[in-house]
Order: structure tokens, then sequence, then C-alpha cells
């Protein structure tokens, strides 16, 4: 029996529930871009809303889900990041007219999932979450564009982000085998008797399988192979929702599980994390490299950023007690990680919301620096923010790792992290070089986007800069609440 | 706080230039020069109400009162990082010289620069912005910012309006950096989390990093960090590849700036954290880091010698004149460090004026190919004269400042290791092998009698008279700027002995 209290706590998932029967609705009678995009938005607002005043120490709502902080706090940034999308995706789609109403519908219950996956305590709630996010992504990816990149697009991730989720479910499957509960919490207890007892070779199994199929939908090396080709094919702000809320929600039921779980006992499971961690740094910033395209360049950054941030369940694995630091770090990590995308791929979906076509290559920004001061100094904060500046949301997030390392001793991973960022500069900096070109030929001035996407835009390059100036109260939030 | 306004003036004024040139063409530089008198201004008041006799107190680490100026607040207490800036006679010395070099800087941009000038002027005033922070932070976090920040309007400098090969270089030079940098903030999370179990909380503040002496095999490790990151930027063999590209695809006022202050933050990081940080780890090493400093006195001057692009020669002079400070600070006594100061601010000058030279130079010739020069004397007497002046300071006449700072460093050398002060003493032979030839190929020989070339216009002028009255005093009577810095040197040698 469901109390109030439980219900109360629910609320968000509920209202999001809502939106999207209204919206469904609503296009049935009549449709409105303009009115889906609203509706949309509304939505997204009362939720947001109906976060405020709940108990941060965190309630235990069925077995399934946990509605504490971490997940509270990942929610909202989930839902902001989604108000984000829906702004920008409005204008994206104002160029692209055909039945775009259902986009909306696609991206809230892509965001209802995410939502559900950042409060997963349990198996059962972990995959409904990422099956109902997945198979929203795959349609909105193959959306509005009918070409041939995105529908390619859109099948390779139907089938591989299926293999991952068959794999996953096998690993679950041997994992339930083994202790018997599909309880996060309970897990860690009962894997305790087993490291005691015998031989961990089915839960090391398991371990492999579950990992490999989060980590294809985290994309670090070697499961990483979708993700250029995923982020060219899908429309600009869907490529943004992907890499930041996608990812950002995937992540954090990763720490959940991995913390929770106490899965850091296992030698073999750390010792595989930092191979995977050392791969994605170098093989996302070496392939980086020799990339014309831009989304292909975000992709790749993105492989090396989840890299650095695998460090943070490493050392929990060599040091019990920097467990309340990892969580930090992971949780401003991605803070500064999903802000900071949403900054670099906005500013690809407004250049693409001026013309039919999508407007991501390199050449495409080639002098915007002068024809477009403010757009482009976000960018570019963006960009610094990326390769790890200090002054912005991303050198904080750096130096937590570092800090998280250099406690836990892992060398190894830190010149890794040393030598990535090293090659990243060179890509990071290329972007910012090309927009500071001199353009061979003027451009006619092309038309000006909405004021929404325009102020959205700075409100994050003004996030990046704030995060990275005065980060002294989001850590003490964090701190206070993990 | 007024520490932090001398920052601050200049984040301002950049941002002020950068929107004067967009309501009126030109106002930009005018802008800068002001920016670069309000801070001058500023400084001078501060240091007027500085009791006299605080320039003899040597200044105790941890004692803020002995310091000229200090000043802290908190700023991110989760991980003891506090906004601390202080200052001390050495930090007043290179913030002078930077504020000088800016308005050199200012002026070889005014005619060169002709696009985006309000943009050029931002980034200018920015890079002062973050070496006037270098020289003043004392926390170890707050000094790393600095130190990265200053890189991304160099950066765009070199980037923006450098010459035909600008986007290598630019890159070169900031990756170098940021590498470096990155090894140096491992480092310092390293000695912060290793002192905090003694010091019982997490401190980046430099007075408290002092009073925790590591040892062992960490602290060499923690140690190279920092001398890897500072070497770089000095720069020392074998990390020296990215100075001749950068200097040379910079525009003037770009490579006076890096020449001039930029190289100097790497040596100021030396003499400030690397020795003082780890004494026992840094006498180990001195062998070695002596033994890079004069590789690179020789190497760098036979590669100038080598070089026929003007900027080249005098990029790779800069190498081998940055090893005498190299060998001047490991070699830590007065005389040696001294030495190192005082080379400091006269290779500054000295460097910055052959540098504007050269980029008056490629303004008019569009060349900087010295088998294209020639007779240049005739066409230009008074950039020729001067032209003589700074390349006999740079080889170390008596009578100029350099003189005076490679022979302290010679004679502080020879009492800790003489034979390396022999090596060393190879460097002031090939120096004037070197510049003599730059003299004799650019501006000497047969003039080219179809040539007709503007000669330096007043306000030229009156910054290279400045810098030759500079240069003539530091060799003339060095002793102020021996004052000025003497107190640190005291304190730093009565801390740690080498």
């Amino acid at each position: 029996m469901m109390t109030p209290t439980e219900l109360y706590a629910l609320a968000p998932f509920i209202w999001l529930s809502v939106g999207v029967i209204v919206l469904m609705l609503q296009i049935a009678f009549s449709r409105s871009l303009n009115g889906a995009c609203w509706v949309t938005n509304l939505t997204l607002l009362v939720a947001l809303y109906s976060m405020v005043g709940h108990d941060p120490a965190g309630i235990q709502v069925t077995p399934l889900m946990r509605i504490d902080a971490l997940g509270l706090m990942f929610c909202a940034v989930i839902i902001c990041g989604s108000v984000v999308t829906s702004l920008l995706a409005r204008d994206y789609l104002k160029q692209r007219p055909a039945e775009n109403e259902e986009f909306f519908l696609l991206l809230l219950l892509a965001t209802l999932g995410a939502c559900v996956l950042v409060c997963a305590t349990h198996v059962a709630s972990l995959l409904l979450g990422l099956e109902l996010l997945g198979v929203a992504l795959y349609g909105l990816i193959a959306y509005p564009e009918k070409g041939e990149r995105s529908l390619e697009a859109a099948i390779k991730y139907l089938v591989l982000s299926g293999a991952a989720s068959a794999t996953l479910l096998f690993g679950f499957a041997l994992l339930y085998a083994a202790t018997g509960t599909m309880d996060f919490a309970i897990l860690a207890d009962k894997l305790d008797t087993i490291q005691v007892n015998s031989n961990p070779i089915i839960v090391l199994t398991a371990a492999a399988f579950i990992l490999s199929g989060l980590a294809f939908k985290l994309s670090v090396a070697p499961f990483h192979m979708w993700t250029p080709d995923v982020y060219e094919g899908a429309p600009a702000p869907i490529t943004g929702f992907l890499a930041t809320v996608s990812k950002g929600a995937v992540f954090v039921v990763l720490l959940r599980w991995f913390i929770d779980g106490q899965l850091y006992e296992f030698r073999g499971i750390i010792l595989g994390l930092s191979a995977v961690a050392i791969a994605s740094m170098l093989v996302g910033n070496l392939l980086a490299l020799r990339q014309d395209n831009i989304k292909r360049i975000l992709a790749y950054s993105s492989i090396a950023q989840f890299g650095y941030l695998l460090v943070v369940l490493i050392a929990c694995g060599t040091l019990t007690e920097s467990i309340p630091l990892a969580r930090e770090a992971a949780s401003y990590y991605l803070l500064a990680y999903i802000i900071t995308t949403l900054g670099a791929t906005g500013l690809l979906t407004l250049l693409s919301s001026e013309s039919a076509r999508e407007r991501d290559h390199i050449g495409d920004i080639v002098g915007l620096f002068w024809r477009r001061p403010l757009l482009s100094l976000g960018f570019t904060v963006a960009m610094l923010s990326l390769a790890g500046i200090p002054l912005t949301a991303g050198f904080i997030g750096k130096f937590y790792i570092f800090k998280i390392g250099a406690d836990a001793e892992l060398w190894a991973l830190m010149s890794a992290v040393i030598v990535g960022s090293g090659l990243g500069i060179f890509y990071y900096l290329r972007l910012v070089f090309n927009m500071t070109k001199n353009p061979r030929q003027v451009h006619a001035l092309p038309q000006q986007t909405s004021l929404e996407g325009r102020s959205v835009l700075l409100l994050l390059t003004l996030l990046i800069l704030a995060l990275g100036v005065y980060p002294q109260p989001l850590m003490d939030y964090l701190s206070a609440i993990l | 706080m007024e520490l932090a306004n001398l920052i601050v003036i200049f984040l301002f004024g950049g941002l002020l230039a950068w929107l004067a040139e967009m309501m009126m063409e030109n106002s930009a530089r005018w802008v800068s020069l002001l920016t670069i008198a309000l801070c001058s201004a500023y400084l001078w008041r501060l240091v007027g109400h500085i009791p006299a006799e605080l320039f003899h107190i040597n200044p105790v680490a941890n004692q803020a009162g002995t310091w000229l100026m200090h000043h802290q607040m908190n700023w991110i207490p989760r991980f003891g990082v506090s906004f601390e800036l202080a200052m001390d006679g050495l930090s007043l010395l290179l913030i002078v010289l930077t504020l000088f070099l800016g308005v050199v800087a200012v002026v070889s941009s005014w005619a060169e620069v002709d696009h985006h000038r309000g943009f050029f002027q931002a980034n200018l005033l920015w890079t002062l912005a973050g070496v006037i922070g270098v020289f003043l932070a004392l926390d170890l976090f707050l000094f790393f910012l600095f130190w990265e920040v200053m890189l991304v309007p160099m950066y765009l400098l070199i980037a923006i309006w450098g010459h035909e090969g600008k986007a290598h270089a630019a890159m070169k030079f900031f990756i170098f950096t940021q590498v470096s940098g990155l090894l140096m903030l491992l480092a310092i999370i390293v000695l912060v989390v290793l002192s905090a179990e003694t010091l019982g909380r997490y401190s980046f503040s430099y007075f408290d990093l002092l009073q925790n002496d590591l040892s062992g095999g960490v602290a060499t490790m923690v140690m190279l960090g920092f001398f890897v990151a500072f070497t770089v930027k000095l720069p020392g063999v074998p990390f020296h590849t990215w100075l001749p590209d950068a200097h040379t695809q910079a525009p003037t006022a770009g490579s006076v700036l890096l020449a001039g202050i930029l190289l100097k933050t790497g040596a100021y990081g030396l003499l400030r954290f690397t020795v003082p940080l780890f004494p026992e780890a840094a006498l180990q090493f001195a062998p070695i880091a002596m033994g890079l400093g004069a590789a690179g006195v020789v190497y760098g001057a036979v590669l100038a010698f080598g070089q026929s692009d003007f900027k080249r020669l005098v990029a790779y002079s800069s190498v081998s004149h940055m090893g005498f400070v190299l060998l001047g600070i490991f070699a830590w006594n007065h005389l040696a460090i001294q030495g190192a100061v005082m080379q400091m601010v006269a290779h500054g000058l000295s460097t910055a004026a052959l540098f504007m030279i050269a980029g008056a130079l490629q303004q008019r010739l569009h060349t900087r190919d010295l088998g294209a020069m020639g007779g240049l004397w005739h066409n230009m007497p008074r950039m020729g004269a001067l032209a003589l002046f700074f390349i006999v300071a740079s080889l170390g006449l008596p009578g100029m400042g350099n003189f005076v700072a490679e022979f302290l460093i010679l004679v502080g050398l020879f009492q800790s290791m003489p034979w390396m002060a022999v090596v060393a003493a190879l460097g002031l032979i090939t120096g004037a092998i070197y510049s003599l030839r730059l003299m004799q190929e650019a501006f000497q020989g047969k003039p080219d009698a179809h040539r007709t070339l503007p000669d330096f216009g007043p306000l030229e002028m009156t910054v290279m008279i400045a810098m030759v009255i500079g240069l003539l005093w530091l060799g003339l009577y060095p002793q102020p700027v021996l004052d000025l810095a003497q107190p640190v040197i005291n304190s730093l040698t009565a801390e740690v002995q080498l």
C-alpha cells in the first residue's frame, strides 16, 4: 500500500506522465508546433516545481525507486536539459516543416525514462528507465531528417543498443542467480558473503556483462563505435540530448549500482574499469584529432570525458574512504559536462536552425567570431571548459578528478588524463581557431534565430563561468546532500 | 583588495577597449595606453603608502606583515583554497617590468595590427592581467589559475594576428604549456594532500605549504612536476622547441610580451616555488638543472648563429640568455640569484626592443629573412643605431644591464660550480658572434639604392629611448634594483640552503 508521502515523492514522474497524455491528446485534436512546445515546457516546469520541498534524506518508494537528493538533483538537471532541448528544437523544427509535434512527445517520454533511471535502486526500474529512454531516442534520432544519415544512425543505435540491453539483462540474470536479489542495497550484503565463501567468478562474469552493457550506453572504449555516427546522423538538438541527458542518467545509475552494491570490492572489476578508462581517454582523444565534423569531434570528446569520469569509480576501489568524495566529484563533473555540452551542441542547433541543412562541418563556423561575437564567445567558453581551462566549470571537474586520483594514488590513470587532456587541447582549440579565421568570402548575414534560443545559450555560458569562478556553493550543497 | 584591483583594472580595460573600437575606429589602443597608465598610477599610489622600512625587512614566509602587501580572503574553503595575493620586492620589480613592456607592446601594435583592433587590445590587456596575477598569487590554486588563464589571450594573439605559420605555432605553444601545467596541477594537489597529513586540513597557501618539508622520492617527483612546468615556460633545453615557432609567428606585440614577461613567469616560478618548497629535492637536482641551463646557454647560441630569420635568431638568443637564469637560480647564492633577477629585467628590455625592431622591419620589408636585408642603416639610421645599441646590450657589453646580470651569475656560479661557470662563459663569446652577425647582415653591407623606407617615428622613438635609458640605468647604477630584490633574496637563501 502506498502512503501519501510516497505518492507525493513520485509527483515529478506523475506530472511527466500526465503531460505525455495531455500532449498526445492535444496533437490528436490540433497540430501546432508552438502549442506542442509550450505544453512540453509547461509539463517540464510543473514537474520541476513538484520536486520542491522533498525530503533530501530520501525516501524509498516501493523497492524500485529511491527519491533522494542525488536522484532529485539529477531529475532537475535532466528536466532543465529537456527544457533547453525543446526550446532550441522549436526553431530547428520550424526550418524543417513536417509533422513535427510528436517530436516533443518522444522528448517527454525520454525525459521520463531518464528520470526513472536516476532514481532506480532495483534492476527492474533500471531496465524500465533505460528502455523508455532508449526507445524514445530511436524515434528522436531519425525524426526530423529524412536523410540517409539519420536513418543509418537510428538503425545503428537501435541494433547496437538492443544488443547492449540484452547483454545487460543477461548480466543481471547471472547476478540474480548468484545472489538471489535484484535490489542494489541488498546486493552489497549478498556479495560480501559470496566473496568470503566461494569463488566470485560468476559475479565477475555478471559484472563484466552488466558493465559492458552500461559502457555501451556511456560509449566508453571499446564500446564506442556507434557514437560518432549516431551523433552525426541525429538532428542537432537530439545530439545534445543524447550526449547529456541520456549519458548523464546512465552514469548516475551506474554510480548507484556500483557504490550501493559495493562492487568496488572486487579487484577484477577495478582492473577492468581502469583499462576501459585509459582506453577511452586515449582512443577518444586520438580519433578526434582528424575529424572535420563538429558533431563527430564532440562525440569523440565525450568518449574521452567519460574516460576521465570513470576514474571516480576506480578510486572507490583503492580507497574506500573516498566514496563520499567520489559521489561529489562525479556529480560536479557530470553537471559541468552536461552544461558545457548543452552549450556546445546548442550553438550547432542554432546554426542549423538558420538553414534546412545541418551546419555541423568545421567550415560552417569559419569566421563566426566576427559575425556573431557573443554566440562564438559562448562556444569558445564551452570548448575551454571541455578542455579543462581554469575559470570554467570543466576545470573544477578536472580538479576533482585530479584530487581523487591523487588521494587514491592512481598514477597510471593520472598520466593518461594528462596525456589525454594534452591531445584534447588540439581539437578544442582547432574549433576556436576556425571561428577566428577570416572567412574567404563573406556570407550573407544569416537570419536571426529566436530570442529564447540565444538567451538559453547565454545562460548556459554564464553558468559555465559561474561554476568555474565560484564553485563553493555547489560544492557545499553536494557535500551536504551526498 | 588593493592588489586585486591591479588585475581588475586590466580585465575591465580589455573589455572597454573591445567596446570602444566598436564605437569609434582606432580608439582601442588609446584605451589600452590609458588602462596601463591608470594601473601604473594606482601601483604608484599603493607603493607610496607602504612604510619605507618595509623595503628593508626580509619578508618572512609565514609572517604576512613582513611583506610589502598581503591580502587574503576565502574562496573555496571546501578545499582550503583562498584568494591570496601578496607582493614583495621581487613581484614589485616584475610588475613594473610588465607595465613598462605593456606600453611597448601597445606601441609596437600601433600601426601593425590592421584588423579587429579592439579585440587585439583586449587580449593584450588580458594577457597582462594574467601575468600580474601570476606575479602576485601566493595560493597555489590561484597561481595555477592565472598561469593557465594567461595562455588563452596569448593563444588568440598568435592565432588571429600572427604570421604565415600561426595556427601551428599557437597550438604548439598552448599544448606545451598546458600539458606541463597539468603536471604542475597534479604536483600541487599531491603536495596539498601530503601536507594535509601534518597540517590537519587542506591548504593551498604558499605559507602553509612552506612549513611542510617533503623529502624522499615523493618530494623529487612533486618537485619535478613544478620544475617541468616552469622550465617549459622559461624555456630550458630540452623543452624549448615551442619558443622559436611562437616568437617568430606572433605579431610584434605578442613577441614582446612573450619574450619580455611570459618567459619571466617561468623563472619567477622556479625562484618562488620550486626551490623553496622542495629544498632537499632541489639540492639533489641542482647539478642536473644547472647542466640543462649550461646546455641551454651554449645550444641556444649555436642555433641562433644558424638562423636566417631575424625573429628566430632573437628567439634562440632568448633560449641562451634564459639558460643563464636557470644557472643563476640553481646556483642558489646571493650573487647568482641577484644576477638571475637582473637578467630577467635586462633581458626583458633588450629582447623586447629587438623584437620591436624585427616587427618594424617586417612591416616595412614584408620579410624577416636576413638575406633580403643589408645596408638598412643607410635607409633608416635611427633604427640602425638603436639596433646596434640593443644588440651590443644583449651580447653583454659592460655598461648595460645584461652585462651586470651575466657577470653576477657567473661570479655566483663560480663559487658553487666552477666548471659550470666555465661552460656558461662560452655563451658570452658565442653571444657576441651571433649578435654581431645579426647586426652585419641586417644593417650593414651594401644598401639597396632603390629602397626608401620610413625610419622610426616619434612614438616608436619614445619607447625605444625609454628602453635605452632603462638598460643604461641597469648597467651603470643597478643598485636600486638590487636593493629592491635584496630582502627577498636574503630570506629565500636564509630559509633554503642548497
